[in-house]
């Protein structure tokens, strides 16, 4: 199919079977050159190490993990913003790492990023309608009556009055708005793909309500896929079909979100739930959060074997000594550990606090 | 005696005797000048903290909750008219000069922000920073201030603070940093400590383990501590008490267990409805309210959350005072939540408000 001229009339992402990935990611490894003081070579940031996952059309995808785990790392690779060092992306039965360059730029039609600070991604000077044209001048061929027509029903799609908000400019937007704006024009394009990219961390509760039923309304309206990271693990359940774990720039678990909250398997994904505050509407009394000790290593000198070992409470000698690989623990679920938690939370696998092991200890 | 603790003889005159409050504000009011015109950023806010307790104060932007600790501080632009009253330790913050202020803020007072980063000298190492807070406040020999140093370090739980000292603030991870901000904070051992937003910017493992030395602390050295922060589920995990504001106004105050338990307020309601949650199924809406809060210079008549309000009617056009309807349990409603009143109800309404106050 054509990506030249994406026409308005439909989503790209109807266009699959349901059944195949719209995006199916393998082994991406990104690593940078850390330089100290002068220039001299220090060492290599494992940013993102040996990740695979599919993102099937329609399917929302969430990614959390801590600051420095490689979330945004491992979106700039898949879209090919910085070229991952290995591993391959099939996008329409193409390989993106493939592609070249100058040919990037219809990739990209596709795939859209919403970031953390709308200010920043929309130019002060420019007025809310151009700023939404803007996609529609560089990658269609709709003339200027159709482009301020899309812009038009652009805006009312996601929820702002055309009349008041078209002559406007980013200053004279709330936080809110501005985020609509720059959700507008990531759908101007009908891209397959957007990427949210802690695109509502810093709105406030009720604005912040208000934009993730806008990315519901808009998956339901325009079957549009989400990449969706953050760091806040309740905001990614409340829109996300499976979640994906990332420590230290790799997988630590992925899997359908009802699971991944309702069960972890790897003590990671118990820890990270575990220091979520919570509070529970109906009978208003409040999960005070257990603390997850030390800090995440460096990714320019990651542990041996599993590398969330040096923070992890169950870790044994084994757990040094080889990295675990992903294994299925379900459909669709896979986790990266040597001793995966059972339902109870308890380790499996003959640790010493499993529940086989604890059975023989107390007869 | 550890070195942590003022000597005696340097301490200031204190009007405090246990269970009363450290801090008591009362109808505190900013007000800005911009453009000619008169913004009412803090309309009249009251409230109390107690030595090792901890109040939270929820609101979203603009809802006057960090303009209200700023006054406290000192921290205001010139332009700014504060009024009322702020009595820390028996004596009145507002109207002090500079001068004044300037021994009380850091000593008797202190803040911590959001950005650990931004609160750091980049070109100064850790040690430097504590010690400068440490000399700012005392006079002491030098083995005396490196001592501190390091005992206030280990005092937040910094790892490895030996090696830290001589660290710079890009060095560490930004737990850390708030750890040392942290440290400066409470080089003199304030009565009250400020937290705006203080771990809005960490990650949630991050996030546990700030607030759990916050916590630490205030049980240990007695700190009150004032949290001000969007996060209602944190409010709820830490506070010993909650304070909601929104539009300069206090709209809704109790113990935390009790206002949870029993959210009175629709604005607060709002909120709670609003957060997503771990217990819902994936892809559901969440409940909102529509619009926005009102523009500062522009005032709403009457309660201020009315025009977002689905139980406003006309009673709402007079705005209702904070009272303490039941125990413990503030709010500013004529139709609170769970009470007659409701707009299908409205009829009951009239009564039900001429009872209450």
């Amino acid at each position: 199919m054509s990506n030249t001229t994406v026409t308005v009339e439909g989503p790209v992402g109807r266009e699959f079977d349901p059944g195949e990935p719209l995006l199916s990611v393998r082994n991406i490894v990104q690593e940078f050159e850390s330089r100290g003081p002068g220039g001299v070579k220090e060492g290599v940031v494992h940013a993102v190490s040996d990740v695979s996952f599919d993102l099937m059309p329609g399917e929302t995808l969430g990614i959390v993990g801590e600051t420095g785990s490689g979330k945004s790392t491992l979106a700039r690779a898949v879209i090919q913003v910085e070229r991952p060092k290995s591993g391959t992306v099939m996008f329409q039965g193409r390989d993106l790492t493939t592609v070249r360059h100058r040919d990037l730029k219809k990739v990209w039609a596709n795939f859209q990023m919403v970031y953390q600070d709308p200010f920043g991604s929309l130019n002060p000077r420019w007025r809310i309608e151009d700023v939404i044209a803007e996609p529609l001048v560089s990658h269609t061929r709709l003339t200027a009556g159709q482009r301020r027509e899309r812009v038009r029903e652009l805006l009312e799609l996601v929820g702002l009055r055309p009349e008041t908000y078209l002559r406007r400019r980013p200053m004279e937007l709330s936080g809110g708005q501005a985020q609509r704006v720059a959700i507008a024009r990531a759908i101007a394009l009908d891209p397959a793909v957007i990427i949210c990219d802690e695109a509502i961390s810093s709105l406030d509760v009720l604005i912040q309500a208000q934009v993730i039923n806008l990315f519901e309304t808009l998956r339901r309206e325009l079957g549009l896929s989400y990449l969706f990271i953050a760091h806040d693990l309740a905001t990614v359940k409340q829109v996300s079909d499976r979640v994906g774990v990332l420590y230290l720039g790799q997988l630590a678990e992925i899997g359908p979100s009802e699971e991944i909250y309702g069960a972890p398997r790897h003590p990671y994904t118990k820890a990270l739930l575990d220091s979520v505050p919570g509070l529970d509407p109906e009978t208003g009394v409040a999960k005070r959060p257990v603390t997850l000790k030390g800090d995440v290593p460096s990714p320019l000198d990651p542990p041996s074997g599993c590398r969330f070992r040096t923070r992890c409470p169950l870790a044994q000698d084994v757990c040094a000594e080889r990295a675990p690989v992903l294994e299925d623990m379900g459909p669709g679920h896979q986790v990266s550990c040597h001793f995966p938690l059972d339902d109870q939370g308890l380790p499996t696998r003959g640790h010493p606090l499993s529940r086989q092991a604890l059975d023989v200890a107390t007869g | 005696m550890s070195l942590l603790r003022t000597p005696v003889d340097q301490l200031q005159p204190t009007a405090v005797t246990d269970g009363g409050p450290v801090l008591s504000v009362d109808d505190l009011r900013v007000t800005f000048t911009r453009h000619g015109r008169r913004i009412h950023a803090v309309k009249g806010v009251s409230f109390e903290v107690q030595r090792g307790r901890m109040l939270a104060i929820i609101g979203e932007s603009g809802s006057g909750k960090s303009v209200t600790v700023r006054a406290l501080m000192g921290l205001l632009p010139p332009s700014a008219q504060v009024s009322g009253s702020a009595v820390l330790d028996g004596r009145q913050l507002v109207g002090m000069s500079d001068k004044q202020m300037r021994q009380v803020r850091g000593m008797k007072i202190s803040m911590i922000f959001q950005d650990p980063a931004r609160s750091l000298n980049p070109t100064m190492s850790v040690g430097a920073q504590i010690s400068e807070a440490v000399r700012t406040h005392q006079q002491v020999s030098r083995q005396q201030v490196a001592d501190r140093v390091l005992e206030l370090l280990r005092l937040v739980r910094m790892p490895a603070p030996e090696k830290r000292v001589h660290q710079f603030p890009h060095q560490l991870s930004g737990g850390m940093r708030q750890r040392v901000v942290i440290a400066i904070a409470l080089a003199s051992e304030p009565d009250v400590l400020i937290a705006d937003e203080a771990t809005t910017a960490l990650d949630v493992t991050t996030q546990a383990q700030i607030m759990d030395l916050l916590v630490d602390l205030r049980e240990r050295l007695g700190t009150a501590v004032v949290m001000i922060s969007h996060d209602l589920g944190l409010a709820a995990s830490y506070a010993d008490e909650v304070m909601v504001m929104y539009a300069g106004q206090v709209v809704e105050r109790a113990p935390t267990q009790t206002l949870f338990s029993n959210v009175r307020m629709p604005y607060t309601q709002a909120l709670v409805e609003a957060i997503p949650q771990i217990a819902h199924p994936s892809h559901t809406l969440l409940s909102v309210v529509g619009g926005h809060p009102p523009d500062p210079s522009h005032p709403v008549q009457g309660c201020p959350f009315r025009p977002r309000c689905a139980r406003a009617d006309d009673d709402c056009l007079a705005a209702p005072p904070l009272t303490m309807h039941e125990p413990d349990h503030a709010y500013a409603c004529w139709h609170p939540v769970g009470g007659p009143g409701t707009p299908a109800t409205a009829g009951l309404a009239v009564g039900h408000r001429g009872d209450m106050s």
